[in-house]
């Protein structure tokens, strides 16, 4: 054993393969890897590239259909080696574990103290008084304010990022040697993830715990990590400190990785002339509302007067944190959400109180790419089934057969191959499904595009790819698109016009190197400085300005 | 290879394939009982020693309870039938009524879980009582109900299978009815019924296209556990005298009722036989609903364990990642 050995984790040959339907899957193929006592290792790669389960097994959480060799040893223990009830002992003591969605990770009927005292009573005798002084203390720790008062709390009485802070002072309950955070700040929004990953470095550097990052945002890489260690098809292709793995990455896959992040340029684009025909959608002190369960008391309001329009050609990208109403007015243009107020025209159609039976007609000029390709496709048709639909409801076409020739040339349009309308969209990747799905939203050569958060769901260096191609689509076919997005970074690629949503208002609005290059609105200006920027010398500064806007 | 890929689609086919361990031992056994069942139901004509409602052969009658024997291999019952030859005959009854009752039950079962569920509204709030209001009834009692008020309580074969049919039928409906209404509210919230709705969609065309195929993947499971409820019912039925009269058809819970006073008297050989052949009925059918539902799940679902680290594994399961990747290695 390596029980004089001074690493937190020493993961050696490991080599990981799951049972599954469709025979065995190696998901993990000789991978060795150290993590130091104090030291922050990010796994970088994309969906599938074994990141996750190279780190779960530090915990010995991998499920009865993995088998797994080598050797993982966790200060001194050997974890494959180990029984259920020397993981349970390791877990929490030695190592433990920050979930990627924290209302998931909670208990939603404990009290957050319950389910603190709950870790720290699985490790020894400790009374309930003590427990609950210690869950107090560990809340403080963790930044959560009133700490007496809230250990009382249900986890829904908390936001989404004290969620996060509760799962991170649960993990640091037994004072573990190595914390593996599975992308910590995936499901959070911008500005709330710079406080999580300032809350974790102080943690490191006050407690010396080491820290496993898992993610696919070189923006966190280059804020947090220490060193980096990059993952391709279960292998570690590269491994390096973090400045270097920025400044000269030597793997063919890390220079790719690393070009397909987005980067913040605030270019200035040519504006459109002047003398622009009608526009195709002009809201005016737009409301939009969700109705309460019990009558108009409770109505929610998504969107507080909002005004805004969009040119035939134009690209309009709405940026916004989540419940920013960005999506809401989104799928108010597509009526698939009611105006409870003001004016939206669409296409020359007044949405407050329209009919369906009206507006049907004017679908055939509206497409729509939804967030999640994989939902968006019925399952149980082939793509070209899929991608011809709308010729079939708008008379295009009698069968889908008929539609055929069409529905290749749609593919064609978004590179892809003709073969690929045979299959079923489980079938395609989810880059591939999202080409697809904007296929089928070009199919009637609609005037307007609305892309609710189009690449959010897809890898990084897929994204780029998506992105490449709407642009091209955008320039052959001259389509307006309203473009949703939370990354500010995606939207300064496409849009010609970016409005800033906070809170239901829209709060600016100009072009990408009016708004992102100098934002006037002090959300804005927060909103900028928390987005981390795939450079580790250049974030270190923001940092910095962020700490000033903040404190 | 196209014919058996087309083969391993089909449902029951494709899960014997995938099933490994204890649960493709029970589907198997589940899939031979009800193999007999349907090959005696089937062939009843054949594999029947006598027809159902025959009391006498060349040799004259065959006499009330007589004793297994070389003429009668399982002896004959108080109203002097051959008791094998009416356990098979009764297998056909059996199925007659599994096909009527379940073919009536999912399609109007499913036809208003879809209303209800995708159109919501008072329709869906009017159904929902209905159903909940059936279930409050005793199966039991609901189905003497309909049994009477169809046909009176006595009649022939076609009569009383329908008869049967439709008791079981007004209980069964409501479940269905359940089932497809709570998948087609969860379909109806997906991302494709919404990209359908952009497009411009009509709603009938959402239902029967989008939602109908994406809601009914539970039902086999229902199916196969109803067939064995409809046995269960259709004895019980026949056991309180509101069955099918002997001469029209065999029916066990007929013969079970009738065998009663037997039992007394040590006559074993009339009540045993159609118990035993409701008891692996029901046990077949039921052994496979009960699998296919422990397959359908991926969480119940057992598999092959892995034997070794084969690399060429990756290279099987993943060739779209690597496509999406590039030349890249």
């Amino acid at each position: 054993m390596a029980g004089e050995s001074t690493n937190a984790v020493e993961i050696r040959d490991l080599n990981v393969t799951f049972a599954t339907d469709g025979g065995d899957v190696h998901a993990v193929r000789g991978v060795s890897l150290d993590v130091r006592p104090g030291e922050v290792l990010a796994i970088v790669g994309e969906s599938g590239s074994g990141k996750t389960v190279t780190a779960r097994t530090i915990l010995g959480l991998l499920g009865p259909t993995a088998v797994t060799d080598g050797a993982v040893v966790v200060s001194g223990t050997d974890v494959v080696e180990l029984d259920a009830s020397g993981l349970r002992r390791l877990r929490g003591e030695k190592a433990a574990m920050i979930f990627q969605e924290p209302s998931m990770a909670l208990n939603p009927v404990f009290s957050v103290g319950w389910q603190l005292a709950e870790g720290l009573r699985a490790h020894g005798r400790i009374s309930k008084a003590e427990a609950k002084a210690k869950a107090v203390a560990m809340l403080r720790r963790v930044g959560i304010p009133e700490p007496e008062r809230r250990v009382n709390d249900y986890p829904h009485q908390f936001s989404g990022g004290q969620k996060q802070r509760i799962v991170i002072a649960m993990a640091l309950a037994m004072q573990p040697a190595v914390i593996i955070a599975d992308e910590p700040t995936t499901a959070l929004d911008v500005t709330v993830q710079a406080e999580i990953l300032a809350l974790l470095r102080q943690l490191r550097d006050e407690e010396g715990t080491a820290i496993v990052l898992i993610t696919h945002n070189m923006g966190v890489v280059a804020d947090l990590a220490d060193r980096v260690a990059v993952m391709l098809h279960g292998e570690v292709v590269e491994t390096a400190p973090v400045a270097d793995i920025f400044a000269a990455p030597q793997h063919e896959y890390t220079r790719r990785l690393l070009d397909a992040v987005p980067r913040l340029e605030a270019a200035d684009r040519p504006p459109l002339p002047e003398d622009t025909p009608a526009p195709l959608v002009v809201a005016k002190d737009l409301i939009i509302e969700y109705p309460g369960r019990f009558g108009r008391r409770s109505t929610f309001r998504a969107v507080h007067e909002v005004s805004f329009s969009i040119a035939p050609g134009e690209v309009l990208g709405l940026v916004g944190e989540s419940g920013s109403g960005k999506s809401t007015i989104g799928r108010a243009i597509a009526g698939l959400t009611p105006v409870a107020g003001g004016s939206l025209q669409v296409l020359g159609t007044e949405m407050l109180g329209v009919k369906e039976r009206e507006f049907r007609l004017k679908r055939r000029d509206i497409g729509f790419v939804f967030q999640d390709p994989a939902t968006s496709f019925n399952p149980l048709l082939t793509i070209a089934d899929n991608v011809a639909e709308p010729l079939i409801v708008h008379g295009q076409a009698k069968r889908p057969g008929d539609a055929r020739g069409k529905v290749d040339e749609l593919l064609e349009a978004v590179q892809l191959p003709a073969a690929f309308g045979d299959r079923y969209p489980h079938e395609l990747s989810g880059g591939q499904r999202q080409r697809a799905s904007l296929a089928r939203a070009l199919a009637l050569d609609p005037k307007l595009l609305i892309a609710d958060e189009p690449t959010s769901a897809l890898d990084v260096s897929v994204q780029a790819r998506v992105l490449e191609l709407f642009i091209e689509l955008q320039e052959r076919f001259g389509f307006a698109t309203l473009f949703i997005s939370h990354d500010l970074a995606v939207v300064d690629m496409l849009a010609d016009r970016i409005g800033v949503l906070h809170r239901g208002r829209l709060v600016e609005e100009g072009t990408g190197a009016e708004v992102l290059g100098a934002p006037k609105d002090p959300y804005t200006q927060r909103l900028l400085a928390s987005l981390p920027v795939p450079d580790p010398v250049e974030q270190a500064r923001r940092r910095e300005e962020w700490a000033a806007l903040s404190g | 290879m196209a014919g058996s890929r087309l083969l391993g689609r089909l449902p029951v086919v494709h899960q014997l394939r995938q099933a490994v361990g204890l649960q493709r031992g029970m589907l198997v056994a589940g899939l031979a009982l009800t193999g007999v069942f349907l090959v005696l139901a089937t062939l009843a004509p054949v594999l029947a020693p006598y027809g159902y409602s025959q009391l006498s052969d060349e040799s004259g009658n065959f006499g009330a309870q007589q004793a297994p024997s070389a003429e009668h291999w399982l002896g004959t019952t108080v109203g002097g039938y051959d008791v094998l030859s009416r356990v098979i005959w009764g297998a056909r009854t059996a199925l007659l009524v599994i096909i009527v009752a379940v073919l009536l039950s999912v399609f109007v079962g499913i036809l208003l879980g879809l209303v209800s569920g995708y159109l919501g509204g008072w329709v869906d709030r009017v159904l929902v009582v209905v159903a909940d209001a059936i279930y409050a009834f005793p199966t039991l009692l609901l189905a003497i109900v309909a049994a009477i008020a169809i046909s009176g309580g006595q009649s022939g074969l076609w009569s009383g299978v329908f008869a049967a049919a439709i008791s079981i039928t007004v209980v069964f409906i409501p479940q269905y009815f359940r089932v497809v209404r709570a998948e087609v509210v969860r379909v109806k919230a997906e991302a494709f019924i919404e990209s359908a709705k952009v497009i411009g969609a009509s709603t009938p065309r959402i239902m029967f296209r989008h939602v109908l195929r994406n809601s009914t993947r539970t039902l086999p499971v229902i199916v196969t556990l109803n067939a064995a409820e409809a046995v269960l019912t259709l004895a019980a039925l026949g056991f309180l005298g509101l069955g099918i009269e002997p001469t029209s058809a065999a029916e066990w819970g007929f013969d079970l009722n009738k065998s009663i006073s037997d039992v007394a008297a040590g006559i074993w050989w009339t009540a045993v036989p159609p118990g035993i052949a409701i008891v692996l009925a029901v046990l077949g059918i039921t052994l496979i609903g009960e699998s296919l539902n422990d397959l359908a799940d991926p969480r119940l679902r057992a598999r092959r364990r892995g034997k070794g680290t084969p690399a060429d594994a990756v290279a099987q399961s993943e060739p779209v990642a690597r496509e999406e990747l590039g030349e890249v290695q």
